[in-house]
């Protein structure tokens, strides 16, 4: 620590910091538009001007900006007592605001504007500049960014983050002078699958967001519940909200573990299912071939006609269900009755991964931990497309390695253009083995492309590389031989090397040799850092519920023992063939779907009751490293929706089972959860229970300026309304209640005296940039165990033979495309490739095919016609087929099969 | 698409630098070199050779005075308007460009010959006012009729 | 001709007909490399010509050697080391730089070789102007007749020591003459002037050691080393080494360059080089070191041209190449010409720069033209305040407003002359009771 005087008041500030964070960690209000705490310092701005003194003599002083000066101890600085400093920022501002249009009543960005917060602080509030001002064309940026350049105050964030931080390469600043332009080349959708958090990073309204724009709402106006994102594995927390009973908005919230300050979007943007057509609402019966809806009263006269206590019921979870959900499912069917709702393929690497967590020494990586390693190893992977926050922070980790020499150098870390200057070209060791190439190719030191037996296979010869006990690998060929080489030599000589792999290849195998490799480091007590992508939102969480796989449950259906089959929040027609889905639905067994929006199940069903989608409902999800995070409703859901645990419970009203009374609240659940399954012990610790109160009441979920809160069901009824009550948490549907800081978990909004703005979560932090005051919110169900008694795994795998004419199919996964419920808001789906068969040239030069060509494969018994797509990266032999796209749901991959032959004229 | 040449000349240049962004100046200079100007296309072309972004080459192309983004004329003279040169009198060049072609700064005559582009310091200053058109410099234009002896020079070229 | 040694920079300079490699051996050119490669380690050129106090030419005047010093040497230094040559010649009324590369580019060269080798320096390259295509021509053809002799290229003179030389042509932007900046233009990149620390000594093209000096700076090398150091103290009248170049433009009789001793008077370089005021034109000011340098004015004309003489009558040498201000030519023309250059090359980085000199600029394009309002004075004297040094990124901004900064010190009547008193708007008008209203709410009274 050093001690460091502002404006006559001593702090403590730690040593070398920038003074700015610093500062702003104090509580000390300094203006700034450059500086961003992932970002580093650029001093670019301008407006984080403070003076500074040699000594206790020196008068004069000196003008510095506080984010480009190292806190040392014994320095002494004017923030506020210093007049001319005081009028220079203001001055900093007004300059910033000859060409600002002052259009924030017509800008999204008002009431949350960062710009619109320092033009207050520096106290800028006449406009003595006389001239006219320039003005901007703005370009069409993709279906999620609006572009309005006039409003650009150019502080270099967009293009810092996009490009420096995010390895996007359209979006650049352009001229110069006063007329320096953030935009592309040409009008066109933004590439980075991080784009989102321009809007964000923007500190005033050029990058806003469009899906909020189509239905937009001011902050204050906003009901908001913290969140988390079912969109992959990584948990990310966000911030969702809402007015008039519609999901407006996605934010980042920060977690110092997970997603720090970003998100992607996917999660950003993948929320719009939530408002369409295709929702359900009011409970529905199959009716001669159409549904129709029920009332009340029908539909306990239907459910007492197929659910008698005895009654034999079969339960269908869901990886993408609550923990709850799938619990309740699973009490009111009897475990032994109960499918997770896992495929038999995804069941099998779910539980392969928890047997391998159960016993592995190596730590259990968050992203965090991703982010601080200095040496990675992705084994399988597509990260940016299955789990795209965890690839933002490995293109960070890359930076670590030749950061050592930066400091060497006495460059600050956080004076970022001139640290990323001194490590030019340089970027830490990151070795990736994959089907194809990738978007973290520009930082990948090596990689080796090839089937995902191959990649298992590297992972056991690495392991060898670093520990002769592992077991060897025999005929890898020399560009192998080369890439374990070179693996294992980085491995071994990083101070905190981190392995990843996980489910998105459905090979088991990959499991093994991850764990293998992370063995051999722990050994050599490397902290080696363990990371596996699991496939859903919740997948951890119910293969820690347990139960059958989705295909036994079918052919349980299929035996003519069960009454009813209760489906839970699975579409089981994305998951497995149609053919085999469909058999469920032959026999004599009543299905009871609940779900959030139709879909092919659903429409299948005999009974249909609407679930409250992930705004609408509370729950607890398990995240890829077992840590178990809850998500809050956000607003009372319309019409018969309610939570699928509390449909559960209804049934259990008939089934005649004790829990139809107990259960009045999620808590409740919880603690039933942490009684009967040993794995979620703890769960109910994820966030604060119902119970909780802060000083002066329930958390409120809207802010304490929303407009017409009393009137908000005017156009329903003109009597006000009591607020819906919230029996399930310590948050209420109203502006009323504490108006202090809620905990962590439950912080649904960031405001401070003075910021509106994104930035105020500075306030939210006892160190700019650090965890949360009072901790990240979460809890972890998973230990590593300390000490290794583990031994190598040895099942290495035979290389895949084909025979003549055959060709290996592999899954390929797309961050907009692949998760079908993002998938289906019009924007993602704008974003995402059509259906299309990735081929090597050299292959498709064999088999007669042209790049666009239709080309004609026969997989699981299906015909499909397909675009035929070039993709050099591909290993011969192996040809790759996106994974959840349309025509493409339940495909088996990996999957052996003929070549495809050329169809129709392209 | 690049040339023959323009590749060759790409080519000969790469040697120079130890990484492929350093040629992006170079490059457009070749190419505005053989094109006259960088159109859309010519930054495109660029991106592909250097296997990057039309937007990063695009914010290198904007933010140089001497790369053309718009079209010019064959002949694009560069009129030094800086201090030493209006002092001596620069702001009468254009007057007469104006008489005599009908031509103001950035413009381009109607056959698509001469553009009239104002310049920074030409270091030229001991002969200011003065102009440039490619490596001929025009100095010491302090009357109309030297400017308009330069003037026909140039539609002479 | 001059006598090389009294005037080495210029002597043999002739931009109508430079001298080819063979002319250049014959009057003793690429001696120094010699001398350098041969009889003296790289540790001692630099003490050498740190000796000599050969300060950069350029405009910031630092000790040439000492920069040199910087960099890192030794097993663990970076083994590829640059030499940049920063010949973006574009401060407005200077053109020494372009005499000495159309007119004696061997000189040049030779002095790229032999500083480079004190550094060990694995590339050099020389940043030329885009405009500047005849000393384009020139130096390729001298870079091609040295690599042709073995100056170039491997073990030079039978040495160990390897060197390639490479000419790279702006394309064109004022603060490419800012070093750093400059280093991010030669990478291909935007030239926005780079965070110090670290320096370009330490971490510089390509993240390498690298050097950057000025043409003339670099010219002065080989005859250092030819003729030692006492010879160059002794061509100064002041405390620095050797020779400068000085330049005048605007209206005197004969406006040019010429080598003279370190420490000449403005008058003597007005009155006996450039030959007098024109007839009819009578001296106001002038600019003594390029346009980013303060005005001085009759009572200056007696001071000394070097670095510290200037420094303290509140102006800089900078590049030495004045510009006369002449008492029929506006100063709030020419400032406003000044500003207007310095704003459009403004690389936009940094928000005092890229905000306020176009302000400034806009202001002084309405004083010239007469139509400037009450409180512009104020406006311009608070942007002299706010653009200093400290306030800025680089030191652009700074340099823009130093002429302006003395105009308003120098001049400040025709800047009052030009302002234009506010109309009061007729009591009872609706915009007289909105100003009112106006005032009254902030505090302030009319």
């Amino acid at each position: 620590m050093a001690k460091v005087t502002l404006d006559s008041t001593e702090y403590d500030l730690p040593t070398g910091a920038n003074l700015l964070q610093a500062a702003l960690g104090e509580g000390i209000d300094i203006p700034y538009f450059c500086w961003h705490p992932a970002l580093g310092s650029v001093g670019a701005c301008r407006q984080c001007a403070v003076r500074q003194y040699r000594d206790e003599n020196d008068e004069r002083g000196m003008l510095v900006m506080s984010c480009m000066v190292p806190c040392t101890d014994g320095t002494r600085f004017d923030v506020h007592n210093d007049e001319d400093i005081v009028k220079f920022r203001e001055t900093v501002t007004e300059w910033l605001m000859t060409n600002h249009p002052h259009d924030c009543p017509v800008c999204d960005e008002g009431g949350h504007c960062h710009l619109q917060d320092m033009t207050v602080m520096t106290g800028h509030n006449y406009r003595s500049y006389r001239f006219t001002k320039r003005t901007y064309k703005n370009q069409y940026l993709g279906p999620h960014i609006n572009h309005e350049m006039n409003r650009c105050i150019t502080c270099y964030r967009c293009v810092r983050f996009y490009d420096d931080y995010a390895g996007g390469k359209d979006l650049q600043a352009m001229a110069s002078h006063n007329h320096v332009y953030f935009g592309r080349h040409e009008e066109g959708t933004l590439d980075s699958e991080f784009s989102g958090n321009l809007i964000e990073v923007c500190p005033t309204g050029v990058f806003t967001d469009k899906t909020f724009k189509s239905h937009f709402i001011r902050k204050w106006d906003l009901q908001s519940a913290p969140s988390i994102c079912q969109g992959c594995s990584m948990g990310c927390n966000i911030i969702a909200s809402e007015r008039y009973g519609k999901l407006r908005l996605i934010n980042n919230r920060y977690h110092h573990d997970l997603n720090g300050y970003f998100i992607c979007d996917r999660g950003r943007f993948g929320y719009e299912y939530v408002n369409a057509e295709a929702r359900v609402k009011i409970p529905r019966l199959k009716d001669d071939g159409d549904f129709k809806d029920l009332t009340e009263d029908e539909l306990s006269t239907f459910l007492s006609g197929h659910i008698q206590p005895g009654s034999k019921l079969l339960g269908i979870g869901s990886p993408r269900a609550s923990l709850e959900s799938n619990f309740a499912l699973r009490t009111l069917v009897g475990s032994d009755n109960f499918s997770n709702g896992l495929t038999q393929r995804d069941s099998d690497l779910m539980s392969r991964i928890l047997a391998i967590r159960a016993e592995h020494p190596a730590n259990n990586a968050s992203i965090r931990d991703i982010e601080a390693s200095d040496a990675v190893l992705v084994l399988g992977e597509d990260l940016t497309n299955t789990a795209p926050r965890m690839a933002l922070a490995l293109r960070q980790s890359t930076r670590n390695e030749p950061m050592e020499s930066v400091t060497a150098m006495r460059i600050p870390e956080w004076s970022d253009k001139a640290a990323r200057l001194a490590t030019f070209g340089k970027s830490g060791p990151l070795f990736a083995a994959t089907p194809r190439g990738t978007k973290l190719d520009d930082v990948t030191t090596a990689k080796v492309h090839g089937d995902p037996v191959d990649i298992a296979r590297l992972g056991y010869a690495i392991a060898h590389a670093l520990d002769a006990e592992a077991p060897a690998v025999g005929g890898l060929s020399e560009e192998e031989s080369a890439f374990v080489t070179a693996a294992a030599a980085a491995l071994k000589g990083a101070k905190q090397p981190a392995i990843i792999s996980g489910t998105s290849l459905n090979e088991g195998k990959l499991l093994d040799a991850a764990a293998n490799v992370a063995l051999a480091l722990t050994q050599q007590d490397k902290p080696a850092q363990l990371a596996y992508v699991a496939p859903e939102g919740n997948a951890m969480g119910t293969a820690m519920v347990g139960g059958m796989s989705l295909e036994r449950a079918i052919e349980a259906a299929r035996t003519g023992d069960y009454d009813a089959v209760v489906i839970v929040e699975n579409d089981l027609y994305q998951n497995l063939l149609a053919s085999l889905a469909d058999s469920l639905f032959e026999g004599e067994i009543t299905v009871i779907a609940i779900d959030h929006s139709m879909g092919a199940t659903m429409d299948k069903a005999d009974l249909i009751l609407p679930a409250g989608a992930f705004s609408e409902s509370d729950g607890t999800l398990v995240n890829f490293e077992g840590r178990a995070q809850r998500f809050f409703q956000v607003y009372p859901a319309e019409a018969a929706i309610q939570e699928a645990w509390r449909w559960v419970r209804d049934l259990m009203e008939f089934a005649d089972q004790s829990q139809a009374n107990e259960w009045q609240t999620l808590d409740d659940v919880l603690f039933a959860m942490e009684k009967d399954v040993t794995s979620l012990q703890g769960v109910a610790e994820a966030a604060p229970l119902a119970a909780f109160r802060a000083v002066g009441g329930k958390i409120p979920r809207m802010s304490r300026r929303a407009s017409g809160r009393t009137a908000m069901q005017a156009h329903i009824e003109v009597s006000e309304d009591k607020p819906a009550e919230d029996p399930d948490t310590p948050l209420s549907f109203s502006m009323e209640g504490s108006a202090t800081t809620p905990p962590p978990a439950l912080l649904n909004r960031y405001y401070a005296p003075g910021w509106s703005s994104v930035s105020s979560l500075n306030r939210f932090q006892d160190e700019v940039g650090g965890p949360l005051r009072g901790g990240d919110p979460g809890v972890g169900l998973i230990q590593s165990p300390g000490d290794a008694s583990v031994s190598f795994y040895n099942h290495v795998p035979e290389a895949t033979r084909l025979t003549d004419g055959q060709v290996l199919f592999l899954p390929l996964h797309h961050v907009f495309g692949s998760e079908p419920w993002s998938a289906s808001c019009p924007g993602i789906q704008a974003r995402s490739p059509g259906p299309y068969l990735a081929v090597h040239p050299d292959d498709a030069g064999k088999w007669g095919l042209e790049e666009g060509d239709l080309a004609k494969i026969a997989l699981d018994g299906r015909d499909l016609t397909l675009p035929v797509q070039f993709t050099p990266s591909l290993k011969a032999g192996t040809a790759g087929l996106p994974v959840g796209f349309a025509g493409l749901e339940g495909a088996s991959l990996p999957t052996a099969a003929a070549a495809p032959t050329r169809g129709i004229e392209s | 698409m690049l040339t023959e040449a323009e590749r060759k000349e790409l080519d000969h240049e790469a040697e120079h630098y130890e990484h492929k962004q350093a040629l992006t100046i170079e490059a457009l200079k070749i190419l505005q070199n053989h094109r006259g100007w960088i159109s859309d296309d010519s930054i495109k072309d660029i991106a592909e050779y250097l296997k990057c972004d039309p937007s990063e080459v695009d914010s290198v192309a904007t933010f140089y005075n001497l790369i053309y983004r718009k079209p010019v004329g064959k002949k694009v003279v560069h009129v030094c308007t800086s201090v030493s040169c209006w002092i001596m009198g620069s702001e009468n060049i254009e007057k007469r460009f104006q008489d005599k072609l009908g031509l103001g700064y950035g413009q381009t005559t109607g056959d698509d010959q001469v553009t009239l582009v104002r310049n920074q310091c030409l270091g030229y200053c001991d002969h200011a006012p003065c102009m440039q058109l490619n490596d001929k410099m025009y100095g010491d234009l302090e009357t109309d009729a030297s400017v308009d002896a330069a003037i026909d020079d140039i539609q002479a070229i | 001709m001059s006598s090389p040694e009294t005037k080495p920079l210029l002597s043999y300079c002739d931009p109508e007909n430079p001298m080819d490699l063979k002319a250049y051996e014959a009057v003793g050119g690429y001696k120094s490399l010699h001398k350098a490669l041969k009889h003296m380690t790289p540790p001692e050129v630099v003490e050498l010509v740190k000796d000599s106090n050969l300060r950069g030419r350029g405009g910031a005047g630092f000790n040439t050697g000492l920069k040199w010093s910087f960099v890192p040497q030794g097993d663990n230094a970076p083994k590829e080391k640059y030499l940049v040559c920063n010949a973006d010649e574009m401060e407005p009324g200077t053109f020494k730089d372009r005499l000495l590369m159309e007119g004696k580019p061997h000189q040049l060269v030779e002095a790229m070789i032999v500083s480079a080798y004190a550094f060990g320096a694995t590339t050099g390259y020389i940043f030329l102007r885009g405009e500047y295509k005849l000393a384009e021509r020139r130096l390729l053809d001298a870079i091609a007749e040295a690599k042709a002799a073995g100056y170039l290229g491997n073990n030079i003179l039978g040495t160990d020591y390897s060197y390639e030389l490479v000419l790279h042509t702006s394309a064109g932007r004022y603060i490419c003459g800012e070093e750093t900046a400059l280093l991010n233009a030669l990478e291909g990149r935007r030239a926005n002037p780079r965070a110090k620390p670290p320096f370009p000594p330490a971490v510089g093209l390509w993240g390498k050691p690298t050097i950057i000096n000025n043409v003339e700076t670099l010219s002065n090398v080989p005859h250092i080393i030819n003729n030692g150091k006492e010879w160059f103290h002794g061509l100064s009248d002041s405390n620095d080494g050797g020779t400068k170049l000085y330049g005048i433009s605007g209206r005197v009789n004969t406006p040019g360059i010429w080598e003279l001793p370190l420490g000449v008077t403005i008058r003597e370089l007005i009155e006996e080089h450039g030959g007098g005021m024109r007839d009819g034109y009578k001296f106001r000011g002038v600019l003594p070191g390029g346009a980013s340098t303060d005005f001085l004015v009759e009572e200056h004309l007696d001071l000394k041209m070097d670095y510290d003489t200037i420094a303290k009558a509140g102006s800089r040498l900078g590049t030495g190449t004045m510009i006369l201000l002449d008492d029929k030519t506006s100063v709030l023309g020419m400032v406003h010409n000044l500003i207007q250059f310095f704003a459009h090359e403004s690389c936009g980085w940094c928000t005092p720069c890229r905000d306020g000199l176009p302000w400034v600029e806009r202001v002084m394009e309405a004083l010239k033209d007469g139509r400037g309002s009450p409180g512009d004075i104020e406006t311009l004297e608070k942007h002299c305040r706010y653009l200093w040094i400290g306030c800025t990124f680089c030191a652009l901004a700074p340099g823009a407003v130093e002429p302006l900064k003395s105009a308003l010190k120098y001049f400040r009547e025709d800047f009052e002359n030009a302002i234009r008193p506010a109309p009061e708007p007729a009591d009872g008008s609706i915009r007289a009771k909105a100003r009112q209203g106006l005032l009254e709410a902030l505090g302030q009274t009319n």
